[in-house]
């Protein structure tokens, strides 16, 4: 079976979205991310969505899933590169994302999600990390 | 109204959903949508086909392209033979769903049409068509 490969980059894990997305690649992704997120005790998930050409309510949901699983693992999700047909299309579909943040790139993705771990760090000093 | 092409799609999983999105693309495309315009029916397509799969049992998904004097559109129609629809008015509000989605599936689709229409029988099935132009 498929799988979606999961980078790492720096305290974040990359995963590039580039197929079209069924059920199975889709758990499988939640899956893989969430042990991934453990095992390289990743403080954020950077999702590339700049090769979808849409985004439906099925993958809408996997993001907001996927974005949910990882706060709860103390990692930040950022949906980075959606196309600006697909923003226009997702808003008139009536689903605007609120759980997930968003950023133009994966450039500005990692900067959000490092501002986030600066926060944190000054946030709790003592931390051994 | 005149036919020009018509594909006809029989969606009984996840695959073909996504096959019935890419020869969405491809018509939208032939006819000449605007970018914008193609992403909205290919994911209004996707809400349908998958509405259809997740709750109608499956269904077919005809794909036509049309023309109605000077203009060119393309014209889904996806049918089931499901228990249908009870309550279509309930069914078209945002927040509705019967089964695990965000409820967006029926009200988005229509939004993402210029025409949009449903036939639903209790026990018989139902009948979507949405259509958009150039």
């Amino acid at each position: 079976m498929d799988r979606i490969p999961i980078l790492k980059l720096g305290n974040a894990l990359l995963v590039t979205i580039q197929v079209d997305m069924h059920d199975r690649l889709a758990t499988a992704l939640q899956e893989d991310l969430t042990e991934k997120i453990v095992s390289a005790r990743a403080r954020g998930v950077l999702i590339d969505i700049s090769a979808l050409e849409i985004v439906d309510s099925f993958i809408g949901r996997m993001l907001d899933h996927i974005a949910a699983i990882s706060r709860m693992l103390d990692a930040e999700t950022v949906v980075v590169g959606m196309r600006p047909a697909v923003a226009i299309t997702l808003v008139e579909l009536g689903l605007s994302l609120s759980g997930v943040k968003t950023a133009l790139n994966v450039e500005r993705g990692m900067e959000l999600i490092k501002r986030r771990l600066d926060e944190t760090e000054v946030a709790d000093g003592d931390d051994d990390e | 109204m005149a036919t020009t092409t018509s594909d006809r799609m029989e969606v009984r999983s996840s695959d073909d959903v996504v096959r019935v999105r890419q020869q969405v693309r491809a018509r939208a495309v032939e006819v000449g949508l605007s970018l914008v315009d193609q992403t909205k029916i290919v994911t209004a397509a996707s809400e349908l086909a998958r509405n259809m799969l997740d709750y109608g049992g499956g269904g077919v998904t005809t794909i036509e392209v049309v023309s109605d004097g000077m203009r060119r559109g393309l014209r889904l129609v996806f049918e089931d033979t499901g228990p249908g629809i009870a309550d279509i008015e309930l069914a078209l509000k945002d927040g509705f769903t019967s089964g695990s989605g965000l409820g967006l599936g029926l009200g988005g689709a229509k939004r993402l049409c210029n025409e949009f229409s449903i036939d639903s029988k209790p026990g018989e099935g139902t009948r979507i068509v949405c259509a958009r132009w150039k």
